[in-house]
């Protein structure tokens, strides 16, 4: 079967998940973000790629980082933006997904930015316009549920890469709540797609996927084994939302355990830097010494993601 | 037909610039011909001014059917273009549309006093109002659709035309 990311010539179609993405196409993407990240310097800072193109941006959840940073690339290309305001729409009114979607292909939408709290709904919309011959038209995941965040796994590449330039002689450690997040998950596709040798998750079991080694990584039950040596800490953010029942006994608890502290970060080689996808709980996953301190890449992450976005967008838009 | 001798077009070019730039004159080369010319053309004039460069990829007219250029490079204008005299430098002038690309991009840098356009090679067919100021060579026959003509540089450094069939 044909990869449904993937038009007939192998381009990118939709950007639904990093799992199966051919590793040409992530590494496309990232020396596409490359000159993109030059703009800032810019008196006027704006590329006429996507002129005259309509991108929606439909979050049905919320989020403020990941929607303003598609918002401003979109718009540094040139592009037309309409924010969705989902919660307080037809949605609530009793209207169907794919019914907002042909409404708003009625209003000649090229590209479709979608966050929803369902596993799978973007794959549905790109499902119903491949059925409904609208080629034209792409889909961007922006989250969905426990599944994909694709746009965070790549800018989370494009920092490592950044930063370490290589990827082949890396030790990473992805750490917390992996059962709930669906950046865990695009961040482990990417990585064992880049040929990163050793991925490991550190966690409580009970935030961990009961098949997590299947998915190419190295279980480590403490942080003191899990961060040895490691060249990137990716901390996550604890899901409190997504949670139910008693998982955890306490946040207070859990920053005792799992929480990044200098102490901790001791473990990893001096070099390394500390990632987080935001917004972070601090003093729950992260110290603020660490969350502040000179190893912490978390803000230049954010700038990136405009590049990234940009560098996706533009590839879809291209066709 | 004869394929020119890209030194010596080089030289002819220096020349023909020499009485009409300054120090503060500051060289663009466009991707990646006019980048090797225009560093050439910056040790040959003694310019002081630092070189700029521009990958007119995102500024395409043709991006909608062509697609994105698989790996752009970074564009690079390391001085204030806001009242700059500026000379764009390609080794080779066709259509006019690459040169319009980047005189849009330019633009997005600031307002510039003076923008000229310098190449070793011009070989006529253009399709919007555009022509050179500096030029070392005009070709008297036209080259086929399907042809290119295009600068390659060397290890040691050493530049030369080629005759690409498409």
């Amino acid at each position: 079967m044909r990869n449904p990311q993937l038009n007939k010539h192998g381009e990118l179609q939709h950007l639904l998940t990093l799992d199966g993405l051919p590793r040409s196409i992530i590494t496309q993407i990232l020396d596409t973000a490359a000159p993109f990240t030059e703009m800032a310097e810019r008196e006027v800072k704006k590329l006429p790629l996507l002129r005259g193109k309509s991108v929606f941006n439909l979050f049905f959840e919320n989020s403020t980082r990941t929607r303003t940073t598609f918002e401003i690339a979109a718009k540094r290309l040139s592009a037309d933006v309409i924010n969705l305001n989902v919660s307080t729409s037809s949605t609530k009114k009793g209207e169907t997904l794919l019914d907002t979607v042909d409404n708003l292909c009625a209003m000649q939408a090229d590209m479709f930015v979608v966050r929803h709290e369902s596993s799978g709904a973007p794959h549905l919309i790109a499902q119903h316009l491949e059925n409904t011959g609208r080629d034209h038209i792409h889909v961007v995941n922006a989250g969905d549920g426990r599944h994909a965040h694709p746009t965070q796994g790549l800018l989370d590449m494009y920092t490592i890469r950044h930063y370490k330039k290589e990827f082949h002689n890396l030790t990473v450690a992805i750490v917390g709540d992996v059962l709930h997040s669906r950046v865990a998950r695009s961040q482990i596709a990417a990585l064992t797609t880049l040929g990163v040798p050793e991925v490991r998750v550190i966690g409580p079991k009970t935030l961990l996927p009961t098949d997590v080694e299947k998915m190419g990584v190295r279980y480590c039950p403490t942080m003191e084994e899990g961060l040895k040596d490691v060249d990137v800490v990716m901390m996550l953010r604890l899901q409190n939302e997504r949670m139910n029942g008693a998982l955890l006994p306490s946040p207070q608890e859990f920053f005792k355990v799992w929480g990044l502290t200098a102490e901790k970060l001791a473990r990893a080689k001096p070099d390394a830097i500390v990632m987080h996808p935001g917004p972070m709980n601090r003093g729950v996953e992260i110290d603020s010494a660490v969350a502040d301190g000179s190893q912490a890449v978390i803000l230049p992450q954010v700038t990136f993601g405009i590049a990234v976005r940009m560098a996706v967008m533009s590839m879809l838009g291209s066709h | 037909m004869q394929i020119p001798d890209a030194e010596q077009l080089i030289a002819q070019l220096a020349a023909a610039m020499r009485p009409h730039v300054t120090p503060d004159t500051a060289l663009v080369g466009i991707h990646t011909g006019g980048v090797w010319l225009a560093q050439r053309l910056h040790a040959l004039l003694g310019l002081s001014q630092p070189l700029g460069s521009i990958d007119v990829s995102f500024y395409r007219d043709d991006y909608g059917a062509k697609g994105l250029h698989p790996q752009p490079q970074k564009s690079e204008i390391p001085f204030d273009v806001e009242g700059a005299h500026i000379v764009i430098v390609d080794d080779v002038l066709y259509t006019g549309r690459t040169t319009r690309a980047a005189l849009n991009e330019l633009f997005d840098y600031g307002r510039p006093a003076r923008v000229d356009l310098a190449v070793l090679i011009d070989r006529g067919g253009r399709e919007l109002p555009i022509s050179a100021r500096f030029c070392a060579l005009t070709l008297g026959e036209a080259l086929s659709a399907g042809q290119n003509l295009q600068l390659e540089r060397d290890d040691s450094g050493a530049l030369t035309m080629r005759l690409i069939h498409a």
